[in-house]
């Protein structure tokens, strides 16, 4: 018998708002002339507006939806805003450059919103068919979203590579699913979770090759060592805004997934899941840290940094803990601001047709553009954990959490390759400031959509620098009542 | 009756996908793609799932495989030239194959020994199961396809379109 | 359930069988005179023109693409089909959405041109 209520559909309200709106956008799409396409941008962010209010609607109907395979709880509401706050600053960010880099064509808007769409169902889904459809979706739509510049060889190269390794990278993570399926008979997590444990089937090596496909599949998005080789090469053939959305958006619909499968419904075998946590943690912070000192792209640096802050994040999952659960959501909040500023922030320095982007052609900024150069300051220093910036908090309290599960090996890496990414994120400070020149970026002032984008980047890498409890007491709430039975994992 | 069916299909898509890596010449390798794609579909109906396997030869061996020789002629990719074998892919790839192919053999082999496998009969899988399961249990998944196929439409065109 | 199929294996080996004697008997009795009129492939009686192994134009895999898209959304409508029924009304507005908001895909790319050849 069918059992849908209406309270279901007010379950995926936000969902079902930005699909609704994404529909729109892509309707219309060809009606307008290329001079008016800028209108459905801020169509869409009306969407995202429209989605978040939505999210506070159903934060007071919590519960299952549609036979249990979607779970609005406060974890998905947290990541469901997460999702809408960096799609609203992509946005903001892509108007001008749209226009600029002459691809003002509506379907931009569109993919990021379906994009938006599939990362909230990844969140919000305790169904593994769910989960995977909402991956399929975020993940198409970044393919095309990453060869948007249709004729750029860089763009239709990062495309192609992202949908070849990608396709692949889905292709275990449904390979997992199977095996799942075939050995418990159910693809929802709630059940799964139950039957693990009453069975006891936690010791079966099949179950681990499970774990470990879904782990490769997820790891991907993620991009941890080693399925990081995509990420350079597609951070920089993507259009700027695009790889704010992707080297975010992706990786933290992804982490939420890892949250749900590794640390809920697996965690009767969590002594695999951690040892591949662990193990990946250390590969992708090493990797990742050392690669970006080599890197002359400003692009391509900050791809290799997004790999080193996927490895930190890991660290704070393999903790297992509800306390290194809510320090992972707070990180990736921090995370999104500052990589999502940065990102954004390049765009308009780099010029038409992304031409400066290597690290000298930052040379003297400080001098000619003060503004730009303070927000990118703000930005690198937060990216490599100085104290007062969220990023340093954020840092803390991932390894605050790992100390407080023993994993001291694990905190040891990740603070010495901290210090190490200290070097490369003041290098393009250092660049900016104290050497002399005239820089290659483009000097034309900053849009008003992107101001305000980048306002918000600062203003909340500050607040949340000094008064994190603002955000880590809901971290808090949403890290309890689902994992707290993640404490005894281990 | 089923278990020698399935071994002679299960060897066949087997032989078949190897002929897909194997072939020179892109066009071979689609023609034996459709021979995997074909045997799977038996394979689905030895285990009774039959609106699978009849939906696998329409849109995997019917639609896809166009697409697939539409990309092979688009591309004008004749018979590939033999290229001298990457270092990495010998030294490292195809240990690191025969590793995981092994573990998999050796797990799936030791979990499902003297276990019998569903037979065809046991289960039904005709269109009115799936459209049971779809349209009442996962309506939701159902209708999220839908978003799924307009991000693939929106994709395809901005890819693809000359002008757009 | 799996003897219903049993004619569809019969009619398999059945085809399989006469293509092999056709082709077999024509290789065994026939004639062979080759000469370079019957070695050039066959054009609908036109001489041939060019290579067969030119490049196709990217409209054709625009095509291929959407036309698998729809393909897929008329696959789910089989089972709706069978079991519509007992659905009743609201397996009709599950149907009615899916549909709609693929039309909504339509309604985009034949006004994008996508269906026009040469646009």
């Amino acid at each position: 018998m069918i059992t849908v209520q209406a309270s279901d559909f007010i379950r995926i309200l936000p969902q079902e708002i930005l699909s609704a709106f994404a529909i729109l956008v892509m309707v219309f799409e060809p009606f307008l002339p290329s001079s008016r396409k800028v209108v459905l941008g801020w169509f869409s962010l009306l969407g995202v507006v429209a989605a978040g209010a939505a999210a506070v609607r159903t934060s007071y109907s919590l519960g299952p939806a549609f036979n249990a395979s979607i779970a609005a709880d406060p974890f998905s509401i947290y990541f469901i805003a997460l999702f809408l706050l960096v799609a609203a600053l992509c946005l903001l960010g892509s108007f001008n450059y749209l226009q600029r880099d002459n691809i003002n064509h509506g379907e931009f808007y569109a993919l990021i919103l379906m994009g938006t769409v599939g990362m909230c169902f990844m969140a919000a889904s305790t169904e593994l068919i769910m989960i995977f459809l909402g991956l399929e979706i975020s993940s198409l739509s970044t393919y095309v979203l990453a060869g948007f510049k249709r004729h750029d060889g860089l763009s239709n190269e990062a495309s192609l590579k992202y949908f070849l390794l990608g396709s692949f990278a889905t292709a275990f993570f449904l390979y997992g699913i199977a095996f799942v399926y075939g050995l418990t008979g159910t693809t929802n997590l709630m059940t799964l979770s139950e039957r693990l444990s009453r069975t006891g089937t936690g010791g079966t090596p099949l179950l681990w090759v499970a774990i470990v496909l879904m782990f490769i599949g997820l790891g991907f998005k993620v991009s941890t060592a080693p399925f990081h080789v995509w990420t350079p090469d597609v951070y920089q053939g993507a259009p700027a805004p695009v790889t704010a959305f992707l080297s975010v958006g992706p990786k933290a619909a992804a982490f939420a997934v890892i949250l749900r499968i590794f640390l809920g419904a697996f965690h009767a075998v969590g002594s695999v899941s951690f040892q591949m946590l662990w193990l990946s943690a250390i590969l992708t912070m090493v990797v990742g840290n050392l690669a970006a000192l080599w890197q002359s792209n400003v692009k391509r640096l900050l791809a290799y940094s997004a790999i080193a802050h996927a490895g930190y994040v890991l660290v704070g999952i393999a903790a297992g803990s509800a306390e290194g659960v809510s320090a992972v959501l707070f990180y990736l909040t921090v995370y999104a601001l500052m990589n999502v500023g940065a990102f954004i922030l390049i765009a308009p320095i780099a010029g038409t047709g992304e031409r400066a982007l290597r690290v000298e052609d930052y040379t003297g900024l400080g001098y000619t553009r003060p503004g730009v150069a303070a927000c990118l300051t703000v930005f690198m220093l937060s990216l490599g954990g100085i104290p007062t910036t969220a990023g340093f908090l954020g840092k803390f309290y991932l390894f605050r959490a790992a100390i407080h599960a023993h994993l001291i090996g694990l905190v040891i890496v990740a603070v010495l390759t901290s210090v190490v990414s200290v070097y490369y994120y003041l290098r393009l400070v250092v660049v900016m400031y104290m050497r002399e020149g005239q820089p290659q970026a483009t000097s034309e002032p900053l849009p008003l959509a992107l101001r305000v984008a980048l306002a918000t980047s600062v203003i909340g890498i500050f607040v949340l620098g000094l008064f994190p409890l603002l955000l880590k007491k809901k971290g808090e709430a949403e890290a309890s009542p689902r994992h707290t039975k993640l404490a005894q994992v281990r | 009756m089923i278990a020698p069916l399935f071994y002679i299909f299960a060897g066949l898509a087997i032989v078949a996908a190897l002929s897909v890596v194997l072939q020179r010449t892109p066009v071979y390798s689609a023609l034996s793609l459709i021979l995997v794609l074909c045997s799977l579909a038996v394979i689905y109906l030895l285990l009774g799932a039959q609106f699978l396997a009849v939906i696998q030869v329409i849109v995997y061996a019917g639609a896809i495989m166009v697409l697939f020789v539409f990309v092979i002629m688009l591309l004008n990719a004749r018979q590939e030239s033999p290229t001298d074998h990457s270092l990495f892919a010998r030294r490292l790839g195809l240990p690191l194959l025969a590793v995981f192919l092994a573990e998999v053999i050796f797990v799936v082999v030791g979990h499902f020994s003297g276990t019998v496998f569903a037979a065809g009969a046991t289960f039904d899988g005709g269109p009115g199961a799936v459209g049971g399961l779809l349209f009442r249990n996962y309506v939701l998944p159902f209708e999220v396809t839908s978003i799924l196929i307009l991000v693939a439409v929106m994709g395809a065109v901005v890819l693809a379109k000359k002008q757009l | 359930m799996l003897e219903a199929y049993l004619p569809v294996l019969v009619h398999f080996l059945v085809v399989l069988a006469l293509g092999l004697i056709i082709l077999g008997l024509s290789a065994w009795v026939g004639v062979k005179r080759p000469s370079p009129e019957k070695l050039a492939p066959y054009e609908c009686g036109m001489p041939p023109v060019g290579d067969a192994r030119e490049r196709f134009s990217i409209s054709f895999y625009l095509v291929g693409m959407l036309f698998i898209l729809f393909d897929v959304e008329v696959a789910f409508l089989f089972p709706w089909a069978v079991v519509y029924k007992s659905l009743k009304w609201p397996g009709f507005l599950e149907m009615f959405l899916y549909i709609a908001i693929l039309l909504a895909g339509y309604l985009y790319i034949w006004k994008k041109g996508a269906l026009d050849w040469s646009r």
